[in-house]
């Protein structure tokens, strides 16, 4: 077993948990400020939904510009269920999206075996199958939820506070990250077999109808504690450990991103991406992996989102509106489409910059100069650096302990995503 | 996902419906029958409140009309989403405000000439305004282009992109410094009076101040009147230049296949400014009709009509400009018509819920070019 | 490979190093100004600024308080939620104990919990909605008080108004991503309903809308006599002038977020709004208050948030001479619950929810001009 762990990969985790143990010792000694760790906080979930999105668009091609709409869904999905187990100790949130995730996950997987013996059959048709199914499950669940609630609420409030919260919230995470999933597989199904401009444009529509949908949350969607544009208050911050859970489900994110792209999914799905017309000669299921990737990465998203809402305990919808969903494809792009390296140094170095260094140069009074100073950076990054910091390599002083996904000479390497983009 | 050893399992007559796609088609069906019904409704309980939406609807569609334009020249030129396009508006808003307000432009005609007929006057007045801040935005298209986008036309695609959110970004924020155009909202004078019409069975006449509606009528201003002729004189323009004039055919030409184009003796370069250059002397006059209908001038105010516009110009398909034109119109009546008879807060929503619909029944657009080359 | 893993922490150490930053300076009391001072309603937040300014220089004038000298740090929270949250977390991180703000209800009510939550004195001076000094269960907040009257007051206020101007049917419409709009807009239907009349319709819009055409046509259809808007000017600027094109007559009727000086009064000619303090009243405290704002502001006439903004501060200076401490935030707060202090917007004592009594003016907008047209009392 353990001779399987390579030096490598030895250092690289290694790397990850030095660079956590030294943000816990700074902050211990105080020199990391609360609106640091703040930053460190956000960074590392930026750096989770860029990493998702970086799956999507640097490794497999699509131009999705939908991931801050499934970053909000896993936001408010996770404050509705931990809000409701700490403001009244109710489970109805958390064991009917629990019901639902379970239930109508596990329709998909069965309708896919199904579907996918019925040739021929359109994707708009499947999505009405779906989407009938998922309807039929989650008004099961609710039924099943309302059932079950009291006994899990007095079962959970037997535990000791910290242990029924730790469990709440874990759980709240984990959903937030399969409904915003399910609901990516539902979309993705039609919307995937667009071109990639008309893709992109769709999935930018589906995130302004999201941030709609959580203005009116409380009027035409009925969840009076998600107060609509007013912003969720009361949402419980997990102070004291919550940079750790921020860290974990980020560590657990880069694992299985890394470890999913050296597989034979991320060959197919790369592949996917250089030419789909290739790859389906090669009897690669091209739909089948697009459609997985864009789930993978809006799990992800979900995740991030849900994390999101325990660090800020504040969520307002106009965090999710479409201008703010540039900002992983903004991160993406600049770490370098394909490097996972590179999103995850390009996501702080976006927040770091943004917010705070442009805080420390610019003289007080000028704090409006930020953003007039950030495009200005950005523009020159571009134009330096047009395939971004890191090209699609991993960072480079770690490239022996990630080799590049592709064996290719390096000029050629460079201009694969330029192909892939256009 | 291998199904090799189970497809002979499907009954015939299964088959049959997968094949006319039943379901998917019966759910479309479904969804424009209730939107049918619903309108249908509306117009048979009060025709005169009906038509009076859709003109609200015209009025704004001609506008995202004349937006929508820029970015399809755009696109179908050099295939980028210049997001910084709505801030082009929002410039040529501000140029017509500062014309009109700090330096009384329009009134020019009746100081140099007295004895003018008023309403020549004001007509004059406000096209000098509009021409203006037409030239004022194409200069400023022409300079973002040769700053920010040229550099990279050879480097991916998705980095001219991020640029051009950069200098949306840009010049948003830099408008909004205080010495600039302020973070405010500044209310925008309007060139001319405004003057509201009744129509009815009786024929037109003028509704004066404080007076209701008569029953059985619709009303309509000199500003929506203004607004659609405006836009129609110029996309008729524009569509001449394109269709008949030697640029536009080089523009086609660039459009088509560059590098056959430059090898024909075509300048590349000066037709894709030139084409920055017309989208965005339109935006501006959009720019100033906008702010002529809702007087208000702010900083952000391009970012929204700028999407939208954006959107109407897929929804036509990208690249055609009665594509626009159309597209636009839908994208005004799906809001209004939303905002009056299904649900205002959800307006944007259904706006965008069309724009999916239509993309998954026609992939291009509605007169987007049927067979596209591989993305 | 060593050596550059090490450069690599390096880096990032420094990086965090670089963070810290000198703390503040002793013998001094911090107060931190949230308030708009860009965006949608940026001459609110300067208007707010001035009056706290002002009222400081006063107290420094005497000497401060027990010789400490008043410093007025002014945080652009931009009226709107998520910018204010990030400035109330500057402001923690500062080590800051005192705000005055936010000016916009729903950026003052997560403000409030904020500073409930780390025992910051919070005066809002104008955010008018119930829940900014209330607790979700209904308790007050300990730390968190008001200069202003509150809501349901202020509605109260224009439905009585209106059905004492004869008028039996109106039409509301209000923006559902603000507190403060919303709360107007509920008590005013509740109390004009309650008064005979009967609502006609209710249209809901968000912040960013321009097009206000499709639902003034419904307005103009319905023949109401009355359109209570009570939104912020810039809102009022465009449905103004929108709904003469649309051939609406209803009488315009807002709160006090149309006082400025930015209001297009031929927009909103013939409306009418509540408001906390007129320039027009007699009494001395209120004269010698504009007097002295005309003196430093170049003749400007305060408007209700400049006094308002004045009122809170002078409240919260008071507070701490009474309360002989400018650390112990609980005493404060105790203090302030109790307090009885002349203001220029009227006699303020709080009652148990740390609202303040004190009666409204209705103003109009007539000829190109607002001028004082009712006093309303609580």
């Amino acid at each position: 077993m353990f001779k399987k762990i390579d030096r490598n990969k030895l250092i690289f985790f290694g790397g990850l948990i030095g660079f956590y143990l030294v943000i816990q010792v700074l902050q211990l000694m105080g020199i990391v400020t609360s609106f640091l760790s703040t930053i460190l906080s956000m960074g590392t979930v930026l750096a989770i939904v860029s990493l998702g999105l970086n799956l999507i668009y640097g490794f497999n091609g699509q131009f999705s510009l939908g991931q801050w709409g499934f970053y909000a869904i896993g936001a408010y999905s996770a404050a509705d269920i931990t809000y409701r187990w700490s403001n009244n100790q109710d489970t109805s949130a958390l064991l009917v999206l629990l019901f639902s995730v379970i239930l109508v996950g596990g329709a998909i997987m069965i309708l896919y075996r199904t579907l996918s013996r019925l040739r021929g059959l359109d994707a708009l048709s499947a999505f009405v199958i779906y989407l009938l199914a998922t309807f039929g499950f989650v008004f099961l669940s609710i039924k099943l939820g309302g059932l079950l609630t009291p006994a899990m609420n007095s079962a959970l409030g037997a535990l000791p506070e910290w242990l029924s919260f730790t469990i709440v919230y874990i759980l709240a995470v984990l959903i937030a990250g399969l409904v915003a999933a399910e609901i990516s597989f539902l979309f993705g199904l039609p919307v995937l077999t667009l071109g990639s401009d008309y893709f992109g444009i769709a999935t930018l529509g589906f995130s302004i109808i999201v941030k709609v949908l959580l203005d009116n949350s409380d009027t035409l969607l009925g969840f009076e504690e998600m107060k609509g544009a007013r912003g969720m208050i009361g949402i419980p911050k997990v102070d004291d450990w919550g940079w750790f859970a921020v860290f974990a489900f980020f560590m657990i994110v880069v694992v299985v991103t890394r470890n999913l792209l050296h597989s034979s999914f991320g060959r197919a799905i790369i592949s996917v991406r250089e030419d789909e017309i290739a790859a389906k000669a090669m009897g690669i299921d091209v739909g089948f992996y697009k459609t997985l990737t864009f789930v993978i990465g809006s799990l992800f998203a979900g995740l991030a989102g849900g994390l999101y809402a325990h660090v800020n305990a504040f969520l307002h919808p106009d965090t999710f509106n479409f201008i703010r969903s540039f900002d992983p494809l903004i991160v993406v792009v600049l770490g370098g489409l394909g490097s996972m390296t590179g999103t995850i140094f390009a996501s702080y170095a976006y927040l770091l910059v943004v917010e705070w260094l442009l805080r420390q140069i610019l003289p007080p009074g000028f704090e409006n100069w930020r953003f007039v100073v950030f495009p200005v950076i950005l523009l020159i990054m571009m134009l330096l650096k047009p395939n971004g910091l890191f090209g699609n390599f991993e960072m480079p002083f770690l490239r022996q302990l990630l080799p590049p996904l592709k064996k290719k000479p390096a000029a050629e390497a460079a201009a694969a995503p330029q192909e892939a983009a256009q | 996902m291998n199904s090799t050893h189970t497809f002979l399992s499907t009954p015939p007559f299964i088959e049959s419906l997968i094949k006319k796609k039943i379901l998917g088609k019966l759910m479309l069906i479904l969804l424009a029958a209730v939107v049918v019904w619903r309108m249908g409704t509306a117009l048979v309980e009060n025709p005169s409140l009906f038509l009076q939406q859709v003109i609200n609807g015209l009025q704004l569609g001609f506008v995202y009309a004349l937006i929508a334009l820029g970015y399809t020249m755009v696109y179908g030129i050099v295939r980028l989403i210049n997001f910084a396009h709505g801030d082009v508006f929002m410039v040529g808003a501000f140029m017509s405000f500062y014309a009109i307000s700090r330096l009384q432009l329009h009134t020019w005609p009746s100081k140099l000439f007295p004895n003018m007929n008023s309403m020549l006057s004001v007509g004059i007045g406000s096209i000098t305004v509009v021409i203006l801040s037409m030239i004022v935005c194409a200069l400023m298209a022409i300079t973002i282009e040769r700053v920010a986008y040229k550099p990279l036309r050879s480097a991916a695609r998705i980095s001219a992109l991020i640029t051009a959110i950069g200098v949306s970004f840009f010049l948003e924020y830099f408008g909004a410094l205080p010495f600039v155009f302020s973070a405010n909202y500044i209310t925008y004078k309007r060139p001319f009076e405004v003057t509201t019409w009744v129509a009815n069975g009786e024929g037109v006449q003028t509704l004066a101040r404080g007076i209701e509606v008569p029953a059985n009528s619709v009303i309509f201003s000199n500003i929506a009147v203004l607004i659609i002729v405006a836009s129609i004189i110029l996309m008729v323009l524009l569509q001449y230049t394109v269709t008949r004039t030697k640029i536009g055919k080089a523009m086609r030409a660039v459009a088509y296949d560059k590098q056959t184009a430059q090898l024909m003796g075509i300048n590349v370069n000066m037709i894709i400014s030139i084409t920055f250059a017309i989208g965005a002397a339109l935006a501006g006059a959009a720019g100033m009709l906008y702010a002529i209908a809702f007087p208000q001038v702010v900083f952000w105010m391009g970012i929204i009509p700028g999407l939208k516009s954006f959107v109407a110009a897929v929804l036509g398909g990208i690249g055609s400009i009665p594509g626009a034109l159309v597209g636009a119109l839908i994208m005004g009546q799906a809001e209004t018509l939303s905002a009056a008879y299904i649900s205002t807060p959800m307006r944007d929503a259904i706006a965008f819920s069309i724009l999916i619909i239509v993309l998954l029944v026609r992939p291009t657009g509605i007169f987007g070019e049927a067979t596209r080359e591989k993305a | 490979m060593k050596t550059r893993f090490a450069f690599f922490v390096v880096l990032i150490a420094a990086l965090v190093l670089a963070a810290c930053q000198p703390g503040a300076a002793g013998g001094t009391i911090k107060i931190s100004v949230l308030a708009p001072m860009s965006g949608q309603v940026a001459t609110f937040g300067d208007s707010t600024a001035k009056g706290v300014q002002l009222a400081a220089e006063e107290w420094n004038a005497k000497g401060g308080i027990d010789g400490k000298t008043i410093e007025v740090v002014v945080k652009d929270s931009q009226c709107s939620a998520d910018p204010a949250v990030n400035a109330m977390n500057q402001v923690v991180g500062e080590g800051g104990k005192f705000v005055i703000g936010e000016v916009c209800s729903s950026a003052s009510i997560p403000v409030s919990e904020i500073a409930e939550a780390n025992k910051i004195i919070q005066i809002s001076p104008t955010s008018t909605n119930t829940t900014v000094t209330l607790n979700a269960d209904g308790s007050t907040k300990q730390f968190v008080f008001r200069a202003c009257f509150i809501d349901p007051f202020q509605g109260k206020v224009m439905a009585k108004f209106a059905a004492e101007q004869g008028h039996t049917t109106a039409f509301i419409m209000f923006d559902q991503g603000n507190d403060y709009v919303r709360g107007l807009a509920e008590n005013f239907e509740k109390a004009f309903v309650e008064a005979g009349g009967t609502i006609l319709g209710k249209e809901t819009y968000t912040k960013n809308d321009t097009d206000f055409s499709a639902i003034l046509t419904k307005v103009a259809d319905s023949k109401a006599e009355v359109l209570y808007l009570p939104d912020y000017y810039n809102i009022v600027n465009l449905v103004g002038a929108q709904a003469k094109e649309k051939g609406v007559t209803a009488v315009m009727m807002g709160g006090d977020g149309w006082d400025s000086a930015d209001l297009d009064v031929t927009a909103a000619e013939g409306g009418f709004f509540s408001n906390h303090y007129s320039p027009e009243d007699t009494r001395p405290i209120v004269q010698s208050w504009v007097a002295a704002y005309q003196k430093k502001y170049d003749g400007k006439t305060p408007d209700a948030l400049a006094t308002l903004g004045y009122d809170a501060a002078n409240l919260l200076f008071a507070a701490i001479d009474q309360a002989d401490t400018s650390e112990d935030t609980a005493k404060i707060a105790e203090t302030l619950a109790a307090i009885e202090y002349e203001a220029v917007s009227g006699k303020i004592t709080f009652d148990a929810q740390h609202n303040p009594v004190k009666s409204a003016v209705v103003l109009a907008v007539k000829d190109g001009k607002v001028s004082f047209s009712a006093s309303v009392a609580p």
